[in-house]
């Protein structure tokens, strides 16, 4: 996907100006979030406390073995009957699958739901080389429709509404003017039906692969990735190299987090177990199983020790959900496949440092994402080390701008010494003068404090600091509240 | 029992009263309080901003004025995450200065923790007519883990009437300089706050950061909103014994 990390500002402004935008925030953001609490309560907090240890001490055991895991992945997927392809990054994974199609004639694709395939921006390659690519997961398969990207990692399209929708499908499907959500899955699934049956090709992503048994995990809710999957002769998964878990019965840990911090379910209505390609007794299943296995970037985020947990991620996206900034600026606004606090950590990582400075920043370090995150990630600690790596990266990139040094510049002037820090304060207070009405600065005219001032007031500096007080008598006196005449 | 002072840069410069009621209600319950004299910033702003060699000059200030003290005491979540939690991060490879930061963090309490958890108490013998919501600041609660001290010394206070509000965890959206930086998101942000605040019918609004407080207190103000903001040291100086 083409990369806009640097748009943030322009695009984030867009999204809070944007009322229909926001009134979707609002309602489906919040629904995820209540859902997933409630969820939460439901098995209570101290075993889902437990499960969410269990989750991360794998998830990490794995991140720090990753080479093993792959290595076994690889060998039983293979084992089984299916080809593993290693793709250094999105380019290479790309050529694999137009490889895999075009020695097979291939024509038409279902896709079963991937954020993998964003990263690679399939949909358009497989298009321009007269492959015809639908996706399957209704909020993908509008997306497509508009020619827009994802909007949140497990709901793509919930920034639009119903009307938006019907107008979509009047455009391009040429359907009547329908008003009903039900009418409008109608359509989608008739037109689906067709695409799935004559397919020549199925793709899915991967939500977890398991090492000892070569199996790939795929879940989702309308049954898409099981007819992706086993209904076209070929089926390509693609997954990050971070998917992989060691064992089977790792399963019963990862399925009862997923599901409950993404959505609020107890488990999601399909969960696919996939290991190859059809065997000689099966009923049904592709002819041929092949597993991308992609890096693009994810190396540099486990060679850091500082970033390499993000890596735990299991893309559940209750971070988004929570997160006080993409409950307000949206997906889009962040520019890249991976919204929302972890997409703040990974994007800069995966698509260069110096092209997403914005994401590091655009956070109130609230903490409320890593409170919420099925494999406690530390989400607001990484942003912080990314924001050193900006600031004083060993590169010596200038990533900030001259008024964020000026600024701290004058800053450790300024704190440095008690002594200039009363002086200049001195000289403040008499400046402020002019601007101050009860105690407010209503208007402050340089920056970055006319910044603030456009909504809100900012105080102005008190007559005496508490330095001076302290001294003027507090220090000695038993009860301060006798000395109230001083002031 | 003695603690010291650490009184963060706002409140030196801005709320000087929060100071004077921290030490009202210390001393009320038989705290010497001293204030080490040469303290300014705890070193946050340049950290958060990712000025890692300009937080650690600061930061090496902040132990040389407080190391011998017995307890520090800030009236700050922010300020005391910063000495708690982030300031040894810095030395992770001098191990000497992360073993005195370790031993400087664990004397380092946020103000209503140190009522709460090393004085145990939580009537500290405050009168005040009125109603009070609280909005909890992220720092105390996420990062120190902070949630039901403030709430136990607030419900204490004699003939207040405690209103929570929905979505008190929630994020005011000040973030220190996210604030100018990303003012719009800020500002919106805080207007979901705003709302929070208003649905109690409160008339005084507390919380244990003057970060947050100036933030929403300066929107208050700016729409004519007249809800009180308060330090909650400020709340608990109120009305003393005596003075009925």
């Amino acid at each position: 996907m083409k990369v806009k990390t640097k748009d943030f500002q322009k695009n984030s402004t867009k999204a809070l100006v944007d009322n229909q935008l926001q009134i979707a925030l609002e309602r489906v953001v919040g629904h995820f979030d209540v859902a997933r609490n409630d969820a939460v309560e439901e098995m209570t907090t101290e075993v889902w406390d437990r499960y969410r240890d269990r989750g991360r001490e794998m998830k990490r055991h794995t991140i720090e073995n990753l080479d093993h895991y792959l290595n076994l992945l690889s060998h039983r997927v293979e084992r089984n009957g299916g080809v593993v392809h290693f793709a250094k990054d999105a380019q290479q994974a790309t050529d694999v699958v137009l490889e895999i199609a075009r020695a097979r004639g291939v024509r038409s694709v279902v896709k079963s739901k991937s954020m993998l395939s964003e990263e690679m921006g399939l949909n358009h390659v497989l298009e321009e080389n007269g492959i015809e690519p639908v996706e399957t997961d209704l909020g993908e398969y509008i997306i497509q429709l508009a020619d827009e990207t994802p909007f949140h990692i497990i709901a793509p399209a919930m920034h639009k509404s119903k009307e938006q929708v019907s107008e979509l499908f009047f455009d391009k499907l040429k359907t009547k003017r329908l008003t009903k959500i039900e009418d409008m899955a109608a359509v989608a699934r008739v037109t689906l039906r067709e695409k799935f049956l004559n397919a020549d090709m199925g793709i899915s992503g991967v939500n977890f692969a398991v090492a000892e048994t070569g199996t790939v995990v795929i879940v989702t809710n309308e049954g898409n990735g099981r007819l992706s999957t086993s209904l076209p002769k070929i089926h390509v998964a693609l997954m990050g190299m971070e998917k992989v878990v060691p064992a089977l019965e790792d399963m019963a840990v990862m399925l009862r987090l997923l599901p409950r911090a993404a959505t609020g379910q107890r488990i999601t209505s399909y969960v696919n177990f996939v290991s190859g390609p059809r065997r000689r007794d099966d009923e049904d299943g592709p002819e041929e199983f092949h597993l991308v296995i992609m890096d693009n970037g994810r190396s540099k985020l486990l060679a850091d020790p500082d970033l390499r947990e993000s890596l735990y991620c299991i893309r559940c996206g209750a971070c988004l959900n929570i997160c006080p900034v993409y409950r307000k600026v949206g997906g889009h606004a962040y520019g890249w496949v991976y919204p929302g606090p972890i997409g703040a950590v990974i994007t800069p990582v995966m698509t260069g440092l110096s092209n997403a400075k914005d994401l590091p920043f655009a956070s109130t370090l609230c903490g409320a994402c890593k409170e919420v995150c099925p494999v406690k990630i530390n989400i607001p600690h990484m942003l912080l080390k990314l924001r050193t790596q900006l600031t004083q990266g060993d590169r010596g990139q200038r990533n900030v701008s001259c008024l964020a040094r000026l600024g701290i510049w004058i800053w450790s002037r300024v704190v440095g010494s008690q002594l200039t820090m009363s002086f200049i304060r001195g000289i403040a207070v008499q400046l402020q003068r002019p601007f101050v009405t009860q105690g407010r600065l209503r208007r402050l005219p340089f920056p970055p404090f006319s910044q603030w001032t456009k909504r809100r007031d900012f105080p102005a500096l008190a007559q005496r600091s508490f330095h001076k007080l302290w001294s003027d008598g507090l220090k000695h006196s038993e009860d301060p509240s006798r000395d109230r005449s001083k002031r | 029992m003695k603690a010291s002072l650490f009184v963060t840069c706002l409140v030196d410069q801005f709320y000087p009263e929060v100071g004077e009621s921290v030490v009202k209600v210390l001393r009320r319950l038989g705290v010497e309080v001293d204030f080490p004299s040469g303290q300014t910033c705890c070193g946050q702003p340049a950290f958060n901003s990712g000025f890692k060699r300009q937080a650690v000059v600061q930061v090496r200030k902040v132990l040389d004025l407080f190391e011998e003290s017995e307890y520090i005491v800030l009236p700050s979540g922010s300020c005391a995450s910063m000495v708690k939690v982030f300031s040894p991060g810095l030395f992770s490879e001098e191990p000497d200065l992360e073993e005195r930061f370790n031993a400087l963090a664990a004397r380092t309490y946020e103000f209503s923790r140190f009522l709460v958890e090393v004085m145990g108490v939580t009537d500290v013998g405050a009168r005040y007519s009125g109603v009070v919501t609280y909005h909890a600041s992220c720092h105390l609660l996420r990062e120190l883990g902070v949630s039901e001290e403030p709430i136990e010394l607030i419900r204490k206070v004699k003939e207040a009437r405690f209103v929570p509000m929905e979505g008190v965890a929630e994020c005011c959206g000040f973030g220190g300089t996210f604030a100018v930086k990303y003012a719009r998101i800020s500002e919106s942000i805080l207007e979901s706050k705003l709302s929070s605040i208003e649905a109690t019918g409160a008339d005084a609004l507390i919380a244990c950061d003057t970060g947050c407080l100036m933030h929403i207190a300066g929107a208050m103000s700016r729409r004519g909103m007249k809800v009180r903001p308060m330090h909650l040291a400020q709340l608990l100086a109120q009305g003393e014994i005596g003075e009925g």
